[in-house]
């Protein structure tokens, strides 16, 4: 790390404020936020945890420890492999897309032109709007009878004759893929923005005063500036995209079986249908130790926090 | 590369002078046109499903229904139904608007309260944990209340706090801080030191440091994490569902589904509320758009 080799001059200038603390000194700074997790998250966590670990009625009675039956039992699945992939192409897919379209979409809405405001506003409106309704328009837009984005693309010529999306397995997936990053697409541009306000002018003036032209400035002197906006962006979305659930089951739920499901809509299911709180839970542990690890990668690889 | 050259054919040259009004980056009037025509299809994709939502709740129960579908209401505007809904026998609307507007305004002053301080500190300073803290944080992103609900609902009933909005507000939070400590830790990070050690000279205390000198440079991410957490908390549903009982303390989110019924759905109300939902988001956008321009570029500049 080149930010280690510092000049000396540097290291001495540093030393005259103490950037080195105690915990006991961090604390009045970060303790509200200890405060705030360890009394409201901890406890439904550890639960939850307690709960994969038990056998629980269908009624909701708990029985009796099983230890790590109910992991077991979930991993031999049949349909796990299938939901694996499933979520694998879902965050993947999703994320990437939503990561590109919002790169360009928060480098044109910085450019200068009127009526900027106002677009900007109508970007914000899917974050504004709950996913769940926003979903449900989709669905109900297309909807093969009563669904008006069926129609309109019937009367556009896309379409010979309205088209059941949301009842098969690729269309759906397909149709719940497009709305994930349609929801996704305001949060990360304005990360995205938020960051491109950071981009000091004077290094964009001495870029083109070098002679660098759009292309060589956007990808060796604002991408680099905007990395560490990009990375929590990524982050929070990988996070979030693994975790939704409003989409997936409103998209994919009139599909039978399994073959539509991620892990969040299986322990839906799991929840909802089978009423196996055990089960759900062990699931939902496996879930969690999978965005831990996921993010943990993430997180020591792509450095998100610069450090000091 | 290109130096500012007079355009060669007249007749582009006073548009060229009328472009250059417009854009800080002199572009020409050209691509000036293309932008705003770009921005117009950008404003029409994003709008297209809430125009259905509008035109949705402009219409009769029938007409939503009907096979096949008209893009207009034909029986006229049911402007009504925005009238109606906040007296149906579903569901107390004006007092769960209340719920909504006091639980997310409450729940975002209470993340930039908390998260603000530790947000620069872990800036700034080091300390031992402090990588455990950052992780420790962003594991909360992870759980979603969705999960968790089993567990929320004892706890808060052990806190005896089942069926306030405070239990909501202190949910919200502590499940939406998360994003808001990283990015505004970013946007700190990205402030040079010297900045703050001039300050720490000059004898003022860190947190006049941190309130004077700092926070005017990060409005954009400050803006960034008011947004969503005002807008997770707004639309929190889970967490609200199992742990507001009362019709009258739940949120919007929870009260839409009143609407949407076993057998008959009363879609011009659930098209009509959700709009409802979203103005108040987008006042607040507008509001607090303009601290996302400024901020860096207009402390740095000049």
């Amino acid at each position: 790390m080149s930010t280690f080799e510092q000049p000396p001059i540097t290291r001495i200038r540093r030393a005259r404020v103490r950037n080195r603390e105690s915990f006991v000194a961090a604390l009045p700074w970060i303790g509200p936020v200890l405060i705030l997790i360890f009394g409201v998250v901890v406890f439904p966590a550890a639960y939850m945890i307690y709960n994969s670990t038990r056998r629980i009625s269908q009624a909701g009675t708990n029985i009796e420890g099983v230890g790590f039956a109910n992991f077991s039992r979930v991993l031999a699945d049949p349909n796990l492999p299938r939901i694996l992939l499933n979520t694998v192409v879902w965050v993947t897919v999703v994320v990437t897309l939503t990561v590109i379209l919002s790169l360009a979409l928060a480098s044109f809405l910085n450019k200068p032109f009127p009526g900027r405001t106002l677009v900007r506003m109508a970007v914000v409106v899917p974050w504004a709007a709950s996913v769940v309704m926003t979903t449900t328009v989709f669905y109900y837009g297309l909807d093969r009878d009563y669904g008006i984005m069926n129609t309109f693309l019937v009367d556009i010529g896309i379409l010979d004759s309205p088209y059941g999306f949301t009842k098969n397995v690729t269309a759906a997936l397909g149709a719940a893929i497009v709305v994930g990053i349609f929801v996704s697409i305001p949060f990360t541009t304005y990360t995205l923005l938020a960051g491109l306000q950071a981009v000091p002018a004077d290094i964009l003036e001495a870029a083109k005063m070098d002679g660098a032209g759009r292309v060589r400035t956007y990808f060796l002197v604002i991408l680099p500036q905007l990395r560490s906006a990009l990375a929590v962006a990524v982050l929070i979305n990988v996070i979030n995209v693994f975790n939704n659930l409003p989409i997936l089951r409103i998209m994919t739920g009139s599909i039978p079986g399994y073959d539509a499901d991620t892990l969040m809509t299986y322990i839906f299911k799991v929840l909802q249908f089978d009423r196996r709180l055990d089960l759900a839970s062990a699931l939902s542990v496996l879930n969690f130790a999978i965005v831990i690890v996921i993010v943990a990668a993430y997180v020591k690889i792509v450095k998100p926090m610069k450090e000091d | 590369m290109a130096i500012a050259a007079p355009p060669e054919v007249p007749a582009s040259a006073p548009s060229t002078s009328r472009a250059r009004k417009y854009g800080a980056d002199g572009v020409t009037r050209k691509w000036m046109v293309t932008r705003v025509v770009v921005g117009i299809l950008i404003i029409v994709v994003f709008l297209v499903p809430y125009l259905i939502m509008l035109v949705g709740s402009l219409k009769t129960r029938s007409e939503i229904l009907a096979v096949p579908p008209r893009y207009l209401p034909q029986d006229g505007l049911q402007v009504g139904n925005y009238l109606t809904m906040w007296s149906t026998p579903e569901t107390p609307l004006p007092y769960n608007f209340i719920s909504t507007v006091i639980i997310a305004v409450f729940a975002t002053l209470l993340v930039l309260l908390v998260a603000t301080p530790a947000a620069y500190y872990t800036a700034r300073f080091s300390f031992p944990g402090k990588w455990a803290f950052l992780f420790l944080v962003i594991v909360t992103q992870m759980l979603q209340p969705a999960v968790l609900t089993a567990g929320l609902f004892r706890q808060m009933l052990v806190l005896d706090l089942n069926d306030t909005w405070l239990a909501m507000i202190l949910i919200n939070a502590a499940f939406n801080l998360s994003f808001a400590l990283w990015i505004m830790h970013s946007f700190f990070a990205g402030i040079p030191k010297e900045v703050d050690e001039a300050a720490q000279l000059d004898g003022a205390s860190r947190l006049s440091v941190l309130f004077r000198i700092n926070l005017p440079l990060v409005w954009p991410g400050i803006v960034t994490a008011i947004i969503f957490t005002f807008v997770a908390s707004w639309n929190e549903f889970a967490a609200s569902l199992v742990i507001m009982s009362t019709a009258e303390n739940q949120p919007l989110s929870v009260a839409l589904t009143k609407f949407i019924g076993q057998y008959a759905t009363s879609w011009q109300y659930v098209f009509g509320l959700s709009i409802v939902a979203i103005v108040p988001v987008i006042i607040l956008f507008a509001l607090i758009e303009k601290r996302l321009i400024g901020g860096l570029t207009a402390g740095s500049v000049k």
